[in-house]
């Protein structure tokens, strides 16, 4: 069973990787924490579950998961209005009207969710099905699970690559590292800004996409994921990539060796290790 | 201390006139509107202490639900599990007490943090409260919660009375006397050196480490003084409301009551009193009205913090000062 764990663990850390990567670029470029993160999580889910259910049985299987990605590129579209709309005012703002305001979006979020899809679940299981399942050292295990951790690793190797590589990439770590010296030196603060937000929308939506051909989509269905992220972002230090992936990798693990050991306190043990951390090393693991 | 205002009775007249004027409320308000009045008089109190560790320290919690649940549980539980020691001056000191225990241990964690990092353990922290209270139904009620029943007070039994002529009888005196204390006393610490050491730290923590401050000592001291006002919200809440969840303790609750204060306005004593009371007319309104309260509570929200961002009383307050000036 150990692997079945094991494996879980890495399933749940491939998931909030994405999601705290995401929590992460928009912190650390643009110093705003973004409360609404969970819901674009969820409008990700939404919009994929939604194309799935619609045109998922009428084109080839490799297209369908090609559909998981509509969650990626409209959830970005979300975030473009959202920052254009919203967060565009708040660069200047003191750090208790940016977090109002994102609080104010995520009301907003969770109801124009409601408007769209309604109140009842999504299901869209047809990726998750004909994948079917595979065997791992005599234990039977899903692919798609398998799927999903390939597809988060890939996505956090194109980041980094992104990050470290590229001048875009460059320009947006220079941001992050000090806004000043970067506006010092002439890069468009905003449009950079623009281009993190929406990305690390896109990267929620993400998330929310690859999880709904095992979860059905429900109203709420954002809240946990952003707690989860909120601590892989405090374990793991602010703005930090690598400590995004070892604050995942340490949240995936505790939660799936919680539930399979003491299914009770699995969440408040998550905290409780957190809380540790933070008491002996207050910055985060990788935190500056 | 020199900094020390000259006490300004005018307004301590004022105050004194509004008291007056709150005693004769229950026989203008129908029993409904009362209750409401009830509710946000119990938010005020929150709001009052909610504003210490914003307006005054500098510090936004995204987790004082955990406070507020802290205080409504010790009512619910000692209903629960210790019936013969339920009455109302037993169940607020200890509702004070476990909010202070509790706001003591999250806060130790959170105060070696500022900004946004400190937000996010106060959210956590209260998260960690809200799974506890949520996972161990068999002694928490889960989702479900706990019904709380009618106090004795000072020995004197409730029993057979329903709850509206509770509440509209002697517990709005009870809570309207609670309310009054919770006001002056933390009047009594925005004035205080105490208050003013908070008020230098906000400002300017280096200067005010310099000049001999503990910070983070004070940050600690204003962090438990808020726990333990936002608990004795929850406590007297409680009564009112008759059943607690374990909801109280969830972030987006805690939201509500950065909200409250934020409508109100943080910048002035008075203004979480003024925002609890608006919020509380307003959730409901929206709730009577529509099925997407979320919807209209977020975008008055955003309405808010980017047109009115000292909030009702501020803007108020920025008016009376330009019609004296006339300018």
């Amino acid at each position: 069973m150990w692997i079945i764990y094991t494996l879980n663990g890495l399933y749940f850390a491939a998931l909030l990787f994405l999601i705290s990567l995401g929590l992460n670029i928009i912190l650390g470029v643009m110093g705003i924490l973004n409360l609404a993160h969970g819901s674009l999580y969820a409008i990700g889910a939404f919009i994929a579950a939604w194309i799935i259910i619609a045109i998922g049985a009428k084109i080839p299987p490799f297209f369908l998961y090609i559909t998981l990605l509509s969650g990626f590129v409209l959830t970005g579209i979300v975030g473009l209005i959202m920052e254009k709309s919203l967060i565009r005012f708040m660069y200047k703002r003191t750090l208790e009207y940016q977090l109002l305001l994102t609080f104010g979006a995520l009301m907003l979020l969770e109801d124009v969710i409601k408007m769209i899809w309604g109140g009842q679940a999504y299901y869209a299981s047809a990726p998750f099905d004909l994948l079917g399942k595979a065997d791992i050292f005599g234990h039977v295990y899903p692919t798609y699970f398998l799927f999903v951790m390939i597809i988060a690793l890939i996505a956090g190797l194109l980041i980094w690559l992104f990050m470290s590589k590229t001048k875009l990439g460059i320009m947006l770590r220079a941001i992050s590292l000090d806004r000043e010296m970067a506006t010092g030196i002439g890069l468009d603060i905003n449009r950079l800004s623009t281009f993190a937000f929406v990305l690390g929308s896109a990267l929620a939506g993400l998330a929310g996409a690859l999880v709904v051909p095992t979860t059905p989509a429900l109203l709420g269905f954002g809240h946990e994921p952003l707690i989860l992220g909120f601590i892989v972002v405090v374990v793991g230090g602010l703005g930090s990539l690598k400590g995004a992936l070892v604050g995942a990798l340490l949240v995936g693990f505790t939660r799936s060796f919680g539930i399979a050991i003491f299914p009770e306190i699995e969440l408040p043990l998550l905290f409780l290790i957190a809380g540790i951390i933070l008491v002996v090393k207050p910055e985060g693991l990788f935190g500056r | 201390m020199g900094l020390k205002n000259k006490p300004n009775y005018l307004r301590w007249i004022v105050y004194l006139i509004l008291f007056i004027a709150l005693l004769f409320i229950p026989r203008i308000l129908s029993i409904h509107d009362l209750m409401l009045f009830e509710y946000g008089l119990t938010f005020a109190i929150v709001g009052l202490g909610f504003n210490l560790l914003l307006g005054y320290t500098g510090l936004l919690s995204f987790g004082h639900g955990a406070y507020f649940a802290a205080g409504a549980y010790s009512v619910a539980m000692i209903a629960k599990y210790l019936p013969q020691a339920y009455s109302i001056e037993i169940v607020i000191p200890a509702a004070l007490f476990f909010s202070l225990i509790l706001s003591i241990i999250f806060g130790f964690v959170c105060v070696r943090h500022t900004k946004i990092f400190f937000s996010i353990l106060a959210l956590s922290l209260s998260m960690l409260l809200f799974a506890l209270l949520f996972k161990l139904y068999h002694i928490t009620g889960g989702s479900d919660g706990l019904r709380v029943p009618l106090p004795t007070m000072f020995g004197f039994s409730f029993k057979g009375i329903r709850r509206p002529e509770f509440l509209s009888g002697t517990y709005y005196y009870f809570l309207l006397a609670m309310f009054a204390i919770s006001f002056v006393v933390m009047k009594g610490i925005v004035s205080s050196p105490f208050g003013k050491a908070l008020q230098a730290i906000r400002d300017n923590e280096v200067r005010a480490e310099l000049i001999g401050i503990r910070v983070r000592r004070y940050r600690l001291y204003a962090f438990c003084i808020s726990g333990m006002f936002v608990g004795l919200g929850g406590a007297l809440w409680t009564f009112v409301n008759g059943h607690v969840t374990a909801d109280l303790s969830h972030w987006v609750f805690s939201g509500e009551i950065v909200y409250m204060t934020l409508l109100g306005g943080f910048g002035i004593f008075e203004g979480p009193i003024v925002g609890a009371m608006i919020f509380t007319y307003l959730k409901l309104y929206a709730m009577g009205h529509t099925e997407y309260w979320m919807f209209v509570i977020g975008a008055t929200l955003i309405v808010l913090v980017l047109l009115l961002p000292s909030g009702v009383a501020g803007a108020f307050s920025t008016l009376w000062r330009r019609t004296i000036k006339g300018n």
